[in-house]
């Protein structure tokens, strides 16, 4: 009766937990035959995606040695917490050094810290750390209306598509990733600027009111996905008194 | 035989011998019967559960809440007009707990925020899995006869597409995977009913193959039938892997097959190949009509540039004939009547020079390669089968072959599909979302024989086409009355008499949306005569400038002449209008300088229209809303003032605020931008 129920409750979990019903990856070992000295970044950090899917773009690391070239055929290993699943979860890197995964986002809203992993030649650890952004429902509502609403302003950033109101205002908005100056304000605040425009805070009046235009429940979700994205990350203050 | 027989018969006497002792053994053993109910409950996984998640609650700060909150036994949530009787509360107790947050185990996990809540949809109505049922593996995993699993969570955007068929906010998976299925050409093949009954309809507009011949070589037909991909890299048409003889027969059938269009024979401007391409006007005119607002280009970094209404024109010259593309570019509509092209009205130089142009983009290397001998009857005979088994008609009009009917599986409850229907490849999850997901990945992997072309989708195109399809339920079909939601909007308005006729011309509603129809890169033109003066309209048609300063894809200038104007003018005026806003109501001027100073006041103070405005091009900055240094003599004053109320009511899908104005302020304001005229634009250049 216990094993079998175990055996369930393991079922159970692979299910839930990593948002899918997939079958583990086949463990294939790969032998390095070479060994670097750093581990860097070169693209798929700092994605958001859907709980539960696969990031767009996958997550590229290179291996150097001590002249910053990459090296070819060194083991890197991707680990992330519960509900992050690598494809594949280990790989040599190839010519140019770099070692490549695609990353399935866990079940829940979060950031999720990604680690990769590789050993030089003194079989010392080196790891690289890479934060990934996985969106709920709420936050994912929340980023569509910041995109529509808020980013022309907000995001600095320039496409073709979409150029930045960013330098032409007198008084600068700040990112939504900006954890320094969002964090200190609580929901309310933030609720309140979206609601009735800059002033209700005494700040700038170009920041216009929302609270006709957008919902209690689109506001929310705006604030939701604020507070996913600030880096440095927002910690609510409810949770800092539970963990104490 | 006979000692086991004794010792049966003396172990009988032992236990039933004596009527006090027979009457103790059957007592012992219906209290074992008894017990077993109660200690099958005591052993369930339901209570295992719940009592692990007294022991995660017991120790937070909160443990009192939580435990008041807590229900012990058998959960149920019972919607009988939904059909679903859901006791996954009893394992998922803390979903309603806001203080579990930084829970990730389950089934202890917080539900993440959604508008619904379980009380009124249940759980399986979403999640799918057996609600029924109290042990984790029937609920989560059983495939047994007619029950479904539940649906992983990178899906589960499909089960909002359950109930709401326009296009929600939150769910752009669902909206991309949607208008993929339009747009990327399936519903051409495979049908699609949707549950108010209508059918989908495809949004690409696959070319017509009646006149092919005049419009492009079999060498060409034969190169792109090969691979699509190495003409256009954003070609929407898939890949059928034909053989080589197979692509040599099928043009040879196509080429042979195609009759002369109507004005094909006789080109507008004669003897045009020689037209030398001029390196900086060509490019130049190309720009000025706007061309890249529909039309992309591979530039040398090899990003695509440019829109998606029309196809890419990367390599155009090894496709059209020279004669072909001047017939086309003097007036579209003699090639294809239905075509969103619009008839520029070029003069026959700008054609010679746009045709120089377009011609010279081309690749020497593309059809190097492809030497077809003249066509036999057997080949021909041998084209036309081909056609006709690959489905060639579902997507475009071939002369003689007629559209097939449900070429490919219908759609129209693929979410419900039972697993016992579908052949799974060796190694396969065997899951409904991982079936659809690797038969739009590799359709032929399936089995030989299979007819559905190859397409080049990535890993999130995937994922949003099969989201898509898994929201088309039995249950979607057939949700009680109360759950229905509105369907989608369609309408097949197209404006009437001489004008409308100019306006399909023109194909206005390419990029404008007119009472439901239309594009969406251009405005709304419901309202239009409402919204601005005549005189304006007149000359915006004669020289169209642009509102928005950030703008990359504008309107065209299309070389009307006066009395065009005029027809198009007093249509858009006395048609499109507001059924609210009577533009008369308001004057355009005439209003007191106070007013118009306190306007200013408001504009530049009080609600700071600069950051998103520009009214003196000196000062002002803004980008996002139009231009507005000579509004007063573009938009009628009534409008503005209904636009200062409440603009989502004009346009629902403009970012503007609603600022929530008085009708003291939104007239001041309307007074202020009824008196810029263009002055400032003077002043500036002075």
């Amino acid at each position: 009766m216990s094993t079998n129920l175990s055996a369930s409750a393991l079922i159970f979990f692979a299910i839930a937990t990593a948002g899918c019903a997939r079958k583990p990856a086949t463990i294939v070992s790969l032998h390095p035959t070479a060994y670097g000295s750093a581990l860097v970044e070169t693209s798929g950090g700092k994605q958001m995606g859907a709980t539960g899917t696969m990031l767009a773009q996958p997550l590229v690391a290179q291996v150097n040695d001590d002249q910053g070239a990459g090296v070819a055929g060194a083991l890197v290993e991707f680990h992330g917490p519960f509900g992050i699943s690598f494809e594949p979860s280990a790989a040599l890197t190839d010519a140019s050094g770099q070692a490549t995964t695609n990353v399935t986002l866990g079940g829940m809203a979060a950031r999720y810290q990604l680690t990769a992993t590789t050993r030089c030649k003194a079989q010392k650890e080196v790891a690289l750390n890479v934060v990934e952004v996985a969106l709920g429902y709420q936050q994912e509502l929340g980023y569509q209306l910041g995109e529509t609403y808020c980013a022309r302003c907000h995001n600095p950033e320039s496409s073709a598509e979409r150029v930045s109101n960013y330098d032409n205002l007198q008084v600068k908005p700040h990112t939504f990733t900006d954890g320094t100056t969002l964090n200190k304000m609580t929901d309310a605040e933030l609720t309140s600027i979206i609601d009735h425009g800059g002033v209700a805070l005494n700040k700038s009046a170009l920041m216009p009111p929302y609270g006709y235009t957008l919902d209690k429940s689109q506001t929310q979700a705006l604030v939701a996905y604020l507070r996913l994205v600030s880096d440095p990350p927002y910690q609510a203050p409810g949770m800092v008194y539970a963990q104490k | 035989m006979q000692p086991s027989r004794n010792r049966l018969v003396s172990e009988w006497q032992k236990l039933f011998g004596n009527p006090i002792r027979a009457f103790g053994v059957v007592s012992l053993l219906l209290v074992i019967v008894l017990a077993i109910a109660p200690a099958k409950n005591y052993f369930s996984e339901s209570r295992h559960y719940q009592k692990q998640y007294l022991a995660l609650i017991h120790v937070r700060s909160d443990a009192n809440t939580l435990q008041r909150h807590f229900h012990p036994d058998i959960q149920q949530i019972w919607l009988p007009e939904v059909g679903a009787v859901d006791r996954c509360t009893t394992c998922h107790q803390g979903l309603k707990e806001a203080s579990l947050a930084d829970v990730t185990t389950q089934p202890f996990r917080r539900h993440p925020v959604i508008p619904h809540s379980a009380e009124q949809f249940g759980c399986v109505l979403c999640h799918r899995g057996q609600g029924a049922a109290t042990t984790v593996a029937e609920a989560h995993n059983s495939a047994l006869a007619r029950e479904e699993p539940v649906l992983p969570a990178r899906y589960m955007q499909s089960s909002c597409g359950q109930c709401h068929h326009t296009a929600l906010v939150g769910t752009p998976q669902l909206n991309t995977g949607r208008t993929m299925l339009a747009r990327n050409g399936c519903v051409h093949c495979h049908t699609a009913r949707l549950p108010d009954g209508s059918t989908m309809t495809a949004t690409d507009n696959p070319p017509s193959l009646i006149h092919v011949a005049d419009k492009t070589t079999r060498d060409w037909i034969y190169a792109w039938l090969k691979d699509p991909l190495a003409y256009a890299v954003s070609a929407t048409m898939p890949n059928f892997n034909l053989s080589d003889e197979d692509a040599r027969d099928i043009s040879a059938f196509l080429i042979s097959n195609s009759t002369p269009a109507a004005g094909d024979a006789a080109p507008v401007v004669a003897a045009s190949s020689k037209t030398p391409s001029d390196p900086v006007a060509g490019p130049s005119l190309y720009g000025e009509s706007f061309c890249s607002s529909c039309h992309a280009i591979q530039n040398a970094a090899g990003n695509v540039v440019g829109g998606d209404i029309g196809p890419e024109l990367t390599h155009i010259g090894n496709k059209v004939k020279p004669e072909w593309l001047q017939v086309w570019l003097g007036n579209p509509r003699i090639y294809d009547s239905n075509t969103p092209m619009p008839h520029y009205r070029f003069t026959s130089q700008q054609i010679a020079l746009l045709g120089g142009f377009l011609q010279a983009k081309s690749d020497s290397s593309l059809l190097a390669n492809v030497h077809l001998e003249a066509a036999t009857a057997g080949q021909i005979a041998h084209g036309k089968t081909l056609v006709t088994d690959y489905g060639c008609a579902s997507c475009h009009e071939i002369r003689g072959v007629k559209k097939p009917d449900n070429f490919g599986p219908e759609l129209s409850r693929i979410g419900s599909k039972q697993l016992a229907e579908l052949v799974f490849l060796p190694g396969m999850t065997h899951t409904l979302p991982d079936y659809i997901a690797g038969k739009i990945r590799q359709p032929r992997a399936f089995g030989s024989g299979l007819k559905m072309p190859q397409y080049t989708f990535t890993p999130t195109q995937i994922g949003a086409l099969t989201t898509a399809l898994l929201s088309y339920t039995d249950r979607s079909h057939n949700l009680p009355a109360a759950l229905a939601l509105p369907s989608l909007p369609t309408s097949n308005y197209r404006p009437a008499g001489n004008p409308g006729r100019l306006m399909e011309e023109l194909a206005c509603q390419s990029c404008h949306r007119i009472n439901g129809r239309g594009g969406d890169m251009a405005p709304d033109l419901t309202m239009e005569g409402s919204s601005v003066q005549r005189a304006w309209l007149n000359d915006f048609l004669k020289n169209p400038n642009t509102l928005r300063p950030s703008l990359i894809r504008r309107m065209p200038r299309f070389n009307l002449t006066d009395g065009e104007r005029a027809e198009l003018t007093d249509y858009m005026m006395t048609a499109y209008q507001s059924p609210t806003i009577d533009r008369d109501s308001m004057p355009l001027s005439g209003y007191s300088a106070p007013l118009v100073e306190q306007g200013k006041q408001l504009f530049y103070s009080k609600y700071a229209c600069q950051s998103c405005h520009i009214i003196d091009s000196n000062v002002d900055k803004g980008y996002i809303g139009p231009t507005l240094t000579q509004v007063g003599s573009r938009l009628n004053a009534a409008w503005i003032y209904a636009w200062m109320k409440n603009p989502q009511a004009l346009r629902s899908d403009t970012v503007q605020p609603n600022f929530n104005m008085s009708d003291e302020d939104a007239r001041a304001l309307t007074a202020f931008l009824m008196s810029l005229r263009g002055t400032t634009r003077l002043e500036a250049k002075r």
